[in-house]
């Protein structure tokens, strides 16, 4: 920094008209921003709106169709993420790119071998920039004995390491809890301070405007907005992102009976270390009732679902869904008594992606009509249902033949909603029912989650989206860490309450 | 801030909790079954169990299966399951066979080595760039190898003197390292048949006498595997792309090639290992030589826990029950089951030690069964020490699983572009 | 048109492989110094019925062994032990039989169910180590075709009857025998009866696998094992009971020949119709009927081999070479088409979202 007069306007990264696409997606199209040297710079945007494809493009892991990106002022071309770290460019990916069995030295210097060796050279070099920042890490542990705090300073000190001068972090906030989200910031203002680039991409508006100096809006792949943090409120922000007056979900009037249709009772869950990740969760919900679950990921949302739909066993505890004791039951059973599933991970657990639609209307259903007749397949039966989920349902596809791989995230989700509310369910789970959906079918899924409730299902509902939870839920509680540390109404609470109580810093009502 | 940095650099490297490293443990292990033997030789009278004609025949059995095996290793370090290791076996005793007996010895391994990469190489473009499933192709290479090798055979050898269609005419031998002076003495020693010393004696004549120095070549290429992809920054990135090839390609490793360079050379290995079966083991190449043992080096690797060291000691286990086998030593065999129940025996009591009471009933429960086989029987049927390789192999895999650490990626196909 | 379509792109990987294979082999010969042509020639003479008869008999065979390997394919299974599934159950199934307890077709259908049970029970091993202990089956599959042969060898020692320098089982009473069916009048041999068990396992393998809520979840399993979890499908079960009918399957490929032709279980009893079976399952990419004309073009190339030497001094040996081939760029052309399908279907639903957006526009304006 020869001069800082001048610094304060250097340009490190200047992106211009860039565009890609997949087949069948636009993913990004005439993207163009301009970040300041010794800037911490944030990309938002909702899921889905492309960043990730910016991201990998920035990085080299995948080429633009067309645009040009300049490099401190010279225009370059990324042909892998070699050339991108020959620039002084690093990134910090969302899901960790480690070797589980490497130690944390064999992850750092792989792929940069020719700057201090594989040997003492290398590892004195990575405890001086552990030290430099107060990483706290063991060049000789394994990765996989770290927790996700470390990893992720891991990842940092593989930039570091690298000499990057321009560091991209994707989402780095997703899996953190509150205190590790400060020790980042911290590390992150130490970086900038000592000149360094960054950029960081999220979709949570508080901690950008927290944390950034500049702010781009990207909206269905391409930049809408650039903003100071100071001039705009994190309302302004999510609709610049969501490109109109934001849906904002909203119940109507109380729904709720008296015939209680899920009823979980002390139930205690643990790992295989036998450390609880769900303790003593107790509740009901009721026929036309909405319970939202709040909390930050990993405090048990995932362990929650599961046990309810047998995947999981309690150490302790019992569920009643209705009368019935279904504790002991398998998961086959549970679906057949009438509990629908809208998966986290629609990919993973609700979707074969390479079956046709038709053949996905089976799946969770393969003990009831009009899927089945005995123990065989009705494949007209199963074929027309489809007809009717998709055109019900506005799934967008060319024919009920197709596979689901091929459509996109939304109508894949507005396609399991339509399944899970078929067969006359009691209880409907839904896990981050419209992440990674676009805007159209965020709404649809919202309508139809109210249209559930009318009908009288009980609804067990769980999203890191405030918002929804906040609009659609009857009443709320708050999962920490494996626990229920409070209770709210959402006619009455605020975002920043429930945020409290998700980081365990305020009191539960 | 870079003051900091010296006193970083002097501080000693923090260390695990176990302070032994698994290759002296290993070595332990060894010297201690060895005594074992040895005792049970003294007991059983026996004494062809540990003569230097058995430990040699041992060494030559074990070799090709120690080679197979580290072809396996660099496949599977890199991520790909080759069983097609056998098939590349194959195709290395058809090159040593012809190019052996066209060229002379080092034409014959160049040969050998050669033909077995070339499918090493089909192997890698068919599981890397088109991203076919690595057990489907595997499959297909050994069905191949094997019409291919039994078709050429016939082109190549048909007519020349001392071959034939399904054999090739004697094929020189590797020379042997003059160690003599070694060889002798301790023959002299080991025919005193005393306890011990004449056992380390029949140890030091196996590796002494009429050595060939592709075996020594062989062992040495185990050891050099050893330190090259553990010690060198290649081989750091070969081993990356098979635990994590998005990570790697994150760092700008090209992950398509190290998988290709590593199945290469894997098949490069396995055909030197056809190339001794087909010049060391024995006088030519013949049909259906290699008799499966790509598997069993697929077996000895896994039972090696992917380790060079652990499968050289798999490959001279078996390789040992193997040429035990051949040579009909069936009183040899019959006594092994004593020193095979007083192991279990001991492994129980080690459990039962450090209270892990389920494994040690377990391990009583097998060391009984072995010695009320050898004191009920006179012979072993030489069919149960050809399974005890696969048998050995399979119970590992059962009751030891949680010890192996395959690499993590192992098997999987990776599509470049898809880091992140 | 569009079924069209579909068949096309269904039918050219295959023939695209075959046509390779026939390329590679014929490059292979040429240079070797063979006549290519009186290969193709005797290759695409039409077979005498003595022939036809033989690649029925040999195809049915194929066939079992195909299936075997599909039914574990179908669900990610790598049963790469069929090959010793067949020879445990044969086995089996011929020392039960050549004992006579049980005579006449009594005899033969308890034999049958004993070869099924032996294939399955020596699968099981594979599918419990796979459920209990996460050992992959196809390594554990590749063990056990292993030991099987030396298992099978060492009981044939201790319970064979030695004739010439070979031993083998007690040869079944005539009365199980099971006679073969003449096709041909004058080809001097007939189809041997068994044969007919490769169309009820085709049948059957069809109807379950495509009409049952069990096949359903069989491939729901092998499509994604955590989505078939979530929707209720107990995969350890599935793994099991699809281990078991695979090795079931495999125990059934020796029925024909030993009821029909061998009589009894030797050392000269046919190998490696295992692996040419999952050669077969790959070539008709696990479909009933796909399956057939992979056993049959399988068996075709088989029968013609043997001419190709008494005709053109052509060693036989080409024709494994040309199987081979035929399974690897079989694989890799249907993994090509895999791809080009998948990217045309994104396409297709880009243009339908396009035209639908359009129409919202318009509504808009």
């Amino acid at each position: 920094m020869s001069s800082t007069a001048t610094a304060a306007h250097e340009v490190a990264v200047a992106v211009s008209g860039i565009g890609k696409s997949f087949p069948g997606v636009v993913a990004n199209r005439d993207i163009t921003f301009e970040i300041e040297r010794g800037t911490i710079h944030a990309l938002v945007g909702e899921n889905g709106a492309g960043k990730s494809t910016l991201m990998k493009i920035l990085y080299g892991v995948q080429r633009p169709d067309e645009g040009t990106i300049e490099i401190n002022g010279e225009t370059v071309s990324l042909h892998s993420p070699s050339d991108a770290i020959a620039r002084g460019v690093g990134m910090v990916f969302q899901h960790f790119q480690l070797a589980d069995n490497f130690t944390v030295l064999e992850n750092v210097v792989l792929g940069a071998e020719k700057l201090h060796g594989i040997g003492d050279a290398a590892r004195s070099e990575v405890l001086r920039i552990s030290e430099e920042y107060g990483f706290g890490l063991d060049p000789d542990e394994l990765v996989e004995e770290l927790g996700v705090g470390e990893r992720q300073r891991v990842e940092i000190l593989k930039v570091l390491y690298r000499g990057a001068k321009i560091i991209i972090l994707d989402e780095p906030t997703a899996v953190l809890v509150p205190q590790e989200v400060d020790a980042l910031f911290a590390n992150l203002r130490g970086l900038k301070a000592e000149g360094h680039t960054l950029i960081f991409i999220s979709h949570k508006l508080d901690e950008v405007r927290a944390i950034a100096d500049d702010i781009t809006v990207i909206r269905r792949g391409t930049t809408v907005a650039s903003v100071k943090p100071a001039d705009v409120s994190s309302r302004d922000l999510a609709e610049l992102m969501v490109g109109s007056e934001l849906p904002s979900p909203s119940t109507e009037e109380s729904t709720v009976t008296d015939r209680v249709k899920l009823t979980l009772d002390g139930i205690t869950v643990r790992d295989r270390s036998g450390r609880a990740v769900l303790s003593d969760i107790g509740f009901q919900i009721h026929a036309g009732e909405i319970l939202g679950i709040a909390g930050v990921e990993g405090n048990g949302q995932t362990e929650l679902v599961d046990t309810v739909v047998g995947l999981l066993r309690p150490a302790e505890g019992s569920i009643r869904l209705g009368e019935e004791d279904i504790t002991g039951w398998s998961t086959k059973k549970r679906r057949a008594a009438g509990i629908g599933v809208i998966p986290e991970d629609r990919h993973r657990h609700g979707l074969l992606l390479d079956a046709p639609l038709w053949e996905n209307r089976i799946l969770g259903h393969q003990t009831r009509p009009p899927s089945v007749k005995g123990p065989w397949i009705d494949r007209s039966g199963a074929r027309q249902d489809t007809d009717r989920i998709v055109s019900t349902y506005d799934v967008r596809t060319p024919s009920i033949d197709t596979t689901a791989r091929a459509l996109s995230g939304g109508n894949q989700q507005k396609f399991i909603v339509g399944r899970e509310m078929s067969g006359e369910p009691v209880l409907l789970i839904g896990a981050h029912p419209t992440r990674g959906v676009d805007v159209g079918a965020q709404a649809a899924i919202w309508d139809h989650m109210r249209a559930a409730r009318r009908e009288g299902l009980a609804v067990l509902l769980i999203s890191a989206d405030l918002d929804e939870l906040i609009g659609l839920s009857d009443t709320i509680r708050v999962l920490l860490r494996g626990k229920i540390v409070g209770s709210f109404d959402p006619q009455t609470v605020t975002p920043q309450e429930l945020g409290s109580a998700m980081t365990g810093a305020g009191g539960a009502a | 801030m870079s003051e900091t940095a010296p006193t970083m650099a002097q501080r000693p490297a923090p260390t695990g909790g176990d302070q032994t490293p698994p290759r002296v443990r290993i070595a332990w292990i060894g010297v201690g079954v060895f005594v074992l033997l040895a005792g049970v030789r003294e007991l059983t009278g026996s004494n062809d169990m540990l003569s230097t004609g058995s430990l040699r025949a041992a060494l030559i059995a074990a070799i090709p299966i120690a080679l197979a095996g580290l072809g396996g290793l660099w496949s599977e370090r890199a991520g790909v399951v080759n069983i097609g290791l056998e098939g590349m076996m194959i195709m290395g005793t058809l090159g040593a066979g012809y190019f052996g007996y066209h060229g002379g010895v080092l034409a014959g391994i160049g040969g050998a080595v050669l033909f077995g990469a070339l499918f090493g190489l089909l192997h890698a473009i068919v599981t890397v760039y088109v991203g076919v499933d690595h057990i489907v192709s595997g499959v297909a290479i050994n069905i191949i190898a094997a019409g291919l090798a039994a078709f050429l055979a016939k082109v190549f050898f048909s007519g020349l003197p001392g071959g034939g269609p399904t054999q090739s005419p004697g094929l020189p031998h590797p020379g042997t390292l003059p160690l003599d002076f070694i060889a002798d003495p301790a023959k002299t020693l080991e025919d005193k048949e005393w306890f011990l010393v004449s056992d380390v004696a029949g140890v030091v004549g196996a590796v002494t006498e009429r050595i060939s120095w592709l075996t020594v070549f062989a062992l040495l290429l185990v050891a050099f595997t050893s330190w090259f992809l553990w010690h060198t920054a290649f081989g750091l990135r070969l081993r990356s792309v098979g635990e994590s090839p998005s990570a790697a390609e994150s760092l700008g490793v090209n992950v398509y090639l190290f998988k290709v360079v590593a199945v290469t050379v894997s098949g490069g290995l396995a055909g030197l290992g056809g190339a001794y079966l087909a010049m060391v083991a024995s006088s030519g190449y013949q049909n259906g030589q290699t008799l499966g043992l790509g598997y069993i080096g697929l077996a000895a690797m896994i039972f090696g826990n992917w380790r060079p060291s652990g499968l050289l000691v798999a490959a001279l286990l078996f390789g040992y029950t193997q040429s035990i086998n051949l040579r009909g030593g069936s009183d040899s065999l019959h006594s092994l089951l004593l020193a095979i129940a007083i192991i279990l025996v001991g492994l129980a009591a080690w459990n039962l030690r450090s209270k892990a009471l389920k494994q040690a009933a377990l391990f009583a429960a097998g060391g009984g069964l072995f010695l009320l086989w050898w004191a009920t029987t006179e012979s072993v049927s030489s069919k149960f020490t050809g399974m005890a390789p696969y048998v050995t192999t399979l119970l590992v895999l059962a009751f030891a699983s949680q010890r192996l650490r395959m690499p993590a990626a192992d098997g999987q196909v990776y599509r470049k572009g898809s880091a992140g | 048109m569009k079924r069209l379509d579909r068949l096309v792109t269904m039918l050219a990987a295959p023939v695209l492989a075959l046509l390779m294979a026939g390329l590679i082999s014929s490059v292979l010969l040429w240079v070797t110094g063979y006549s290519v042509g009186d290969f193709w020639s005797i290759l695409l003479t039409w077979p005498q019925p003595r022939q036809l008869t033989n690649i029925l008999n040999y195809g049915a065979i194929l066939y079992l062994s195909g299936v075997a390997a599909a039914i574990g394919f179908k669900m990610n299974l790598f049963n790469i032990g069929v090959e010793s599934q067949y020879r445990m159950g044969v086995f089996a199934a011929a020392a039960f039989a050549g004992t006579g307890w049980l005579s006449g077709w009594l005899n033969t259908v308890v034999a049958i169910v004993i070869a099924m049970l032996a294939g399955a029970g020596w699968a099981a091993i594979a599918a419990l180590l796979r459920v209990f202990r996460g050992v992959s089956e196809v390594i554990s599959t590749i063990m056990l075709n292993a030991i099987a042969g030396l298992l099978v060898g060492y009981f044939l020692r201790q319970i064979g009857v030695q004739s010439g320098n070979s031993t083998a089982t007690k040869t079944i009473p005539e009365s199980s025998w099971v006679g073969g069916i003449t096709i041909f009048s004058d080809a001097g041999n007939q189809l041997l009866g068994l044969s007919l068990l490769a169309v009820v396992v085709g049948v059957a393998y069809w109807l379950v696998l495509g009409k049952t809520r069990f096949g359903f979840n069989l491939r729901a399993t092998g499509m994604s094992e955590t989505a078939a979890v979530a929707s209720g499908v107990d995969v350890k079960k599935m793994i099991i009971v699809a281990m078991l009918l695979s090795g079931a399957v495999a125990g059934l490929i020796g029925m024909p020949t030993l009821f029909g032709d061998a009589h009894n279980y030797g050392s000269s009893f046919q190998t490696g119709i295992g692996f040419a079976g999952i050669a077969v399952a790959l070539l008709g990419r696990n479909n009933p009927i796909g399956i057939l004309f992979g056993a049959l073009i399988f068996s075709y190339l088989h029968e013609q081999a043997n001419n190709l030497n008494i005709l053109a001094g052509i060693s036989p040996e080409i024709v494994q070479v040309t199987q081979g081939v035929t399974v690897i760029a079989v694989v890799v052309a249907y993994e090509l088409v895999r791809r080009i399908k998948v990217a045309r279907e994104q396409a297709a639903v880009a243009v339908s979202l396009q035209a639908d957006a359009d129409v919202d526009e318009e509504v808009a304006a």
